[in-house]
């Protein structure tokens, strides 16, 4: 809205009950953006409306023609079938099981992801790319939105088809029904790799992954703060170290997974009351 | 002949005590026929032409919203043949199944729109977030779509255990497992037991009712997926769809 000018006539005063909201010319309640080119919703966005709406019903109808809705047998708690899957929209959940503690892979990321979604508008500060498409003028916010529902969608592809038996990773040409023997596979904390690599002591390999991983948080936050100053000022402090937070979270979580899958690390802190 | 019946309706008293305008085939009747319907005021009565690009918001907010309104009716349907008490849910949808006559089309609608629906919450939001349209003034209408994904998902969840199948059994049990890994306030969480929660008084007792998965958990998800959630999902859509019109939509110039 033209605030300005209105403003300057009719300044807005708490004492007032009425005032002058706002004047225009032309026939719809549409202003600044010159010039006018509006049309009746009544019949065309309503009759846009109406075709998406039959063309979903027939995609429906199709639909079901083809796949129906599951039945298995009664619910027994006797039996537990092998392996469990959820429903395939928090597949990505439970496959985050593999690489992290049940009480971050299972409530305090999903609640990360949540919260870090929510406060993304605010933390957003490039003014352009509002009402079209683009990719170039805000690269870094839509690589953040890519990234991480790239995490979210792989993740629900491997749950769907890479795990099998015990939630082990099948391959397709695998064979479904017999159990892999998890004894191939030793998972270790990363400290006792730092133990073996330094003959240390239990302590010092645990220091070492420590200092690692408050290094990570600590190191990333500060290099871009020096190498992008204009994002870092154009952002404030507080802005930005939420933002770093959530960030390097999230690349923390690609990096666990890679860790995991290409060297058999189960965690990479090791704290005396949550390991990492 | 039909130009004459046609106006013998518009221009009858019981039409015009209906809509309270005439025919819609001129600018002020059209401008009537929007904002003088409780349903479509929602809508401004102009829109920018461009506003009308499909390949700006591909109907995708819409075609949520038709897909919540499709559960609606279905699921007030399914509400007619279904008891949630856990000796007879699963029967109830064998019925539905094998007995009820369009049983099976309203249970397959019912399942296939409530995909379509977490699919097309997600497609909507990424066409948000790519036109970068939850920015300023348009914050909070993100943050409440966010809450609204969040519903979606959680609603979706808990009518999975209504059948009581093994499917909707174990889905539910390894869900609600998840609650007792809360940090605080969950049995198995850190920090969990020390500050006294037990399997018999943590989050996941009050999610389920119980222990395990049971009949008290199935009356607590069929009150929530049938009665709080929708209204809650209800009551932020008012307030995001209120919003579009406040906050003004982003659309292309
Ligand atoms: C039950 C789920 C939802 C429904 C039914 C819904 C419906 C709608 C509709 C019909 C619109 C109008 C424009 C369009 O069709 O794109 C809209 C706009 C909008 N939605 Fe949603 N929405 C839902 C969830 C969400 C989510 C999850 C987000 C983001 C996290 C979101 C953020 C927004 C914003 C910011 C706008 C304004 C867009 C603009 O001005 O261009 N909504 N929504």
């Amino acid at each position: 809205m033209d605030e300005k000018v209105t403003r300057e006539i009719f300044p807005r005063d708490s004492r007032k009950s009425y005032g002058l909201v706002e004047l225009m010319k032309k026939s719809a309640p549409i202003i600044r953006k010159e010039p006018e080119d509006t049309v009746n919703v009544w019949p065309n966005l309503l009759m846009i409306e109406f075709i998406c709406a039959i063309l979903v019903t027939v995609g429906l109808m199709v639909l079901i023609q083809f796949e129906h809705a599951p039945l298995r047998s009664l619910a027994d708690p006797s039996t537990t079938p092998n392996p469990m899957r959820a429903p395939w929209y928090f597949l990505g959940l439970q496959e985050l099981l593999v690489y992290f503690d049940p009480w971050y892979a299972g409530v305090v990321l999903p609640g990360m992801i949540i919260l870090g979604l929510m406060l993304f508008p605010y933390l957003d500060t490039n003014p352009k790319g509002v009402g079209y498409y683009t990719y170039t003028e805000r690269k870094f916010a839509v690589f953040n939105y890519a990234f991480g529902f790239s995490l979210w969608w792989v993740t629900i592809v491997i749950g769907t088809y890479l795990r099998g038996l015990d939630w082990q990773w099948y391959w397709p040409w695998s064979n479904h029904l017999e159990h892999m023997n998890p004894a191939l596979v030793t998972l270790i904390p990363l400290h006792i790799i730092f133990m073996n690599w330094f003959h240390v002591s239990e302590g010092v390999g645990k220091l070492i992954t420590d200092i690692l991983f408050v290094g990570y948080f600590a190191v990333w936050t500060i290099i871009p703060m020096i190498v992008w100053k204009p994002m870092y000022k154009a952002m404030g402090l507080w802005r930005y170290l939420t933002f770093m937070f959530f960030f390097l979270s999230m690349m923390g979580v690609a990096l666990k997974i890679v860790f995991r899958l290409l060297f058999n690390i189960k965690y990479v802190l090791v704290t005396p009351w949550i390991n990492f | 002949m039909l130009q004459k019946l046609k106006s013998g309706i518009v221009e009858s008293q019981i039409f015009k005590s209906i809509f309270r305008h005439g025919y819609p085939d001129n600018d002020l009747d059209r401008a009537y026929a929007v904002f003088t319907n409780v349903f479509l005021h929602i809508h401004p009565v102009k829109v920018r032409r461009s506003a009308l690009r499909m390949r700006y918001t591909f109907c995708l907010g819409g075609i949520t919203l038709f897909l919540f309104i499709i559960l609606t009716l279905t699921g007030i349907w399914l509400m007619f043949y279904y008891t949630p008490y856990t000796g007879l849910a699963y029967r109830n949808i064998k019925d539905l199944q094998f007995v009820i006559f369009g049983g099976n089309l309203m249970r397959d609608l019912h399942r296939f729109a409530a995909h379509g629906m977490v699919l097309f919450v997600w497609l909507h939001m990424t066409r948000v977030f790519l036109t970068g349209a939850y920015k300023a003034p348009r914050e909070f209408n993100w943050v409440v779509g966010v809450v609204l994904l969040v519903n979606t998902l959680i609603l979706s969840w808990t009518g999975y255990l209504l059948p009581w199948d093994q499917l909707a059994y174990w889905a539910v049990t390894v869900g609600a497992k998840m609650a007792s890994y809360t940090p605080f306030i969950g049995q198995n969480g850190p920090w969990g037991p020390q500050l006294g929660f037990l399997p018999t008084n943590d989050i996941m007792f009050m999610l389920l009712g119980g222990t395990v998965v049971g009949q008290n958990a199935l009356i607590r998800f069929y009150v929530l997926h049938c009665v709080v959630l929708p209204l809650v999902v209800t009551v932020f859509l008012a307030v995001h769809f209120w919003r579009i019109r406040k906050d003004g939509f982003s659309g292309p110039l």
